[in-house]
């Protein structure tokens, strides 16, 4: 019996993992009773996705060719006249200029540096190692706003903690936020200290991917610790890199929290972001005109979108890469 | 006897070279330490700041330690500045969404995971095309919609706008881990007789704990810190406020009362930091998983 037992089981098991994944012919839709269910159960969705996020993409291409103060029912189309507008406004060539150099500040920073605290903080051998993870995660979970506010007085000129150090040393102190040249390289600083964790646990991740056998192999092999970081870790890292590269990238074009908060796209324009000229647009204005600010939030999405496309490549191609040195 | 002392002495060195072995490492973490102590040196101070009158906050300096605790700026920001009421607004909007939220997302992951339908594909392909899109974007028809349903300067109106926006990542964790789960189970259900919500409330729902708490956790500490939709739903109604938008109205009305912001500052940030500590294993594993897919 226990003799028969065994090829018996195995067929059986084998039968049993065959279905345990769901197969490729799923019931489709057996009955009208099923299928009522599963658009009941797509329905939150439906609504609230399809309200505030699927229609809004499509209205604000509506929006952006039509003149409206956003008050009256009266929406006058004109056309593509905003955009020519939008594309004629020095303010706007600024705050997507803005946009764009202050990604190339950041992104750089975030991605390598926190690469860096990664590998440091990934040695099993380091003392601590929770506790210092979590310090240097902790700024991730705090509200930006109220960050963007306090920063504010920490960065203060006359009294804020940064410019008593300053002084202390005998010079004078420094208006990093009223300065127009100080001022994106300081949000940027700040922006980088706010969202690194995120990136340190994207590395983090991607490290805990490298089995250990690998690297006691090569210690074995009598390779030191530049070789295996040069030979293995870096090599085997390649494909997240370009994947954490552009996750980044994505999230830094949602900084309106940060920048609105500390600077308010001040002084004179110097971090205004294009999330704050739209804003500016459609909220701030004493008539708010809401076709020149959707326009604006259509070249905006297109950016975003530019960038996406860009991404999917960029994955696909790290798997790709991915799937030659495993 | 000799021995022993020859044991001894063999055990003492080698406990001396593991420590001198281990040493590099301890200064290295020692040298973190310190860097950690200056990346959290804003909510230090933050803290402190909050503790110290409004005179020796101007002249204070680098001192973090207040010469007398000066609770009352903690009873200005509750009370004066409404951070206790803007923090109630908080936590209704707050715990509200994640409901809606997690509730949505895990049944919208589940059908799409396990039911080939009419329609499937195309849904799960926009969902996948609008990964990113950002609240800049959407904000003017959010808002002008809003406005139409009669839901614009009302808790109701934020809450739903908030649910609303895309969440596609929670959506697709959901969708990879029913994927994943045995059809067995799905049928052991069926046969008790089970029908189709009873099968995905008592049965698949509870499998996904682990999926739920981590989207839960991140849907929280996305709704407490959002910015841009609280403030353009409450321009006209302050009292709807949430803290993060109480914050900025805290500075437009009264900017020299720094011990006060700083006050609630920390109320407001308290709750998270909380919650992150108690519940950091899922913060991290719901960040993680975008690299991961």
């Amino acid at each position: 019996m226990t003799i028969r037992s065994g090829p018996f089981t195995r067929r059986e098991s084998k039968r049993a993992t065959r279905a345990s994944t769901v197969d490729e012919h799923v019931p489709s839709g057996r009955g009208w009773k099923r299928t009522t269910w599963i658009w009941i159960f797509l329905l939150p969705t439906m609504v609230l996705y399809g309200v505030y996020t699927i229609y809004p993409i499509i209205a604000s291409y509506w929006y952006s060719l039509v003149e409206w103060n956003g008050f009256d029912a009266d929406q006058r189309f004109v056309g593509l006249q905003n955009y020519q507008q939008v594309l004629r406004d020095p303010f706007f060539l600024n705050s997507f200029k803005i946009t764009l150099l202050f990604m190339l500040l950041v992104v750089p920073a975030r991605v390598l540096l926190s690469l860096l605290l990664a590998i440091v903080l990934n040695s099993p051998k380091l003392p601590l190692v929770g506790v210092l993870r979590s310090a240097f995660f902790i700024p991730v979970v705090t509200t930006t706003a109220i960050i963007g506010v306090v920063m504010r007085f920490v960065l203060d000129p006359a009294t804020g903690p940064i410019n008593s150090v300053v002084q202390a040393f005998g010079m004078e102190g420094i208006d990093f936020l009223g300065n127009q040249n100080t001022v994106l390289p300081t949000a940027a600083v700040l922006y980088v200290w706010k969202f690194f964790g995120v990136t340190m646990i994207y590395w983090l991740a991607a490290l805990q991917t490298i089995p250990h056998e690998i690297y006691e192999a090569a210690r074995i092999d009598g390779a030191n610790v530049r070789q295996i970081f040069f030979h293995i870790t870096l090599p085997l890292l390649k494909p997240f890199l370009i994947i954490i590269t552009v996750l980044t990238i994505e999230e830094t074009f949602h900084n309106f929290d940060l920048m609105y908060t500390l600077t308010g796209g001040g002084p004179y324009f110097h971090t205004e972001i294009i999330e704050i000229y739209i804003y500016r647009w459609a909220f701030a204005a004493s008539i708010p005109q809401l076709g020149h600010a959707s326009a604006a939030a259509v070249l905006f999405g297109l950016l975003v979108a530019i960038v996406g496309a860009i991404q999917l490549w960029g994955v696909y191609a790290a798997r790709r890469m991915r799937r030659s040195n495993p | 006897m000799n021995t022993q002392t020859a044991a001894a002495r063999i055990a003492r060195t080698s406990r001396r070279q593991r420590m001198t072995r281990r040493l590099p490492w301890w200064i290295g973490a020692a040298f973190l330490v310190g860097a950690a102590a200056l990346w959290v040196f804003p909510f230090v101070w933050m803290v402190s700041a909050s503790l110290k009158d409004n005179m020796e906050m101007f002249t204070g300096g680098l001192n973090l330690v207040p010469s007398n605790f000066v609770w009352s700026n903690y009873a200005r920001a509750w009370n004066d500045a409404h951070f206790g009421r803007y923090l109630i607004n908080t936590v209704v909007v707050t715990v509200v969404t994640v409901v809606i939220v997690t509730v949505r997302c895990a049944t919208c992951g589940y059908v799409l995971a396990r039911y080939r339908f009419k329609g499937s594909r195309i849904f799960m392909g926009i969902l996948v095309a609008t990964l990113f899109v950002p609240t800049g974007y959407t904000i003017i028809p959010v808002v002008r919609v809003s406005m139409e349903l009669g839901l614009i300067d009302s808790l109701a109106g934020m809450i739903l706008a908030l649910s609303g926006a895309a969440y596609v990542s929670a959506i697709l964790i959901y969708y990879g881990y029913f994927k994943k789960i045995p059809r067995e189970l799905e049928e052991a259900a069926v046969v008790d007789g089970a029908g189709f919500a009873r099968t995905f409330f008592s049965v698949m729902l509870p499998l996904a704990m682990p999926v739920t708490a981590t989207v839960a956790v991140l849907t929280f500490i996305t709704t407490w810190n959002s910015f841009f939709l609280p403030l353009v739903f409450s321009f006209s109604r302050p009292d709807i406020r949430t803290v993060s938008v109480g914050m900025q109205a805290f500075v437009g009305e009264t900017a020299t009362d720094w011990t006060g912001m700083t006050a609630a500052g920390v109320i407001s940030i308290l709750p998270v930091v909380v919650l992150f500590i108690f519940l950091q294993r899922y913060f991290v594993e719901g960040i993680s998983g975008a690299v991961k897919s």
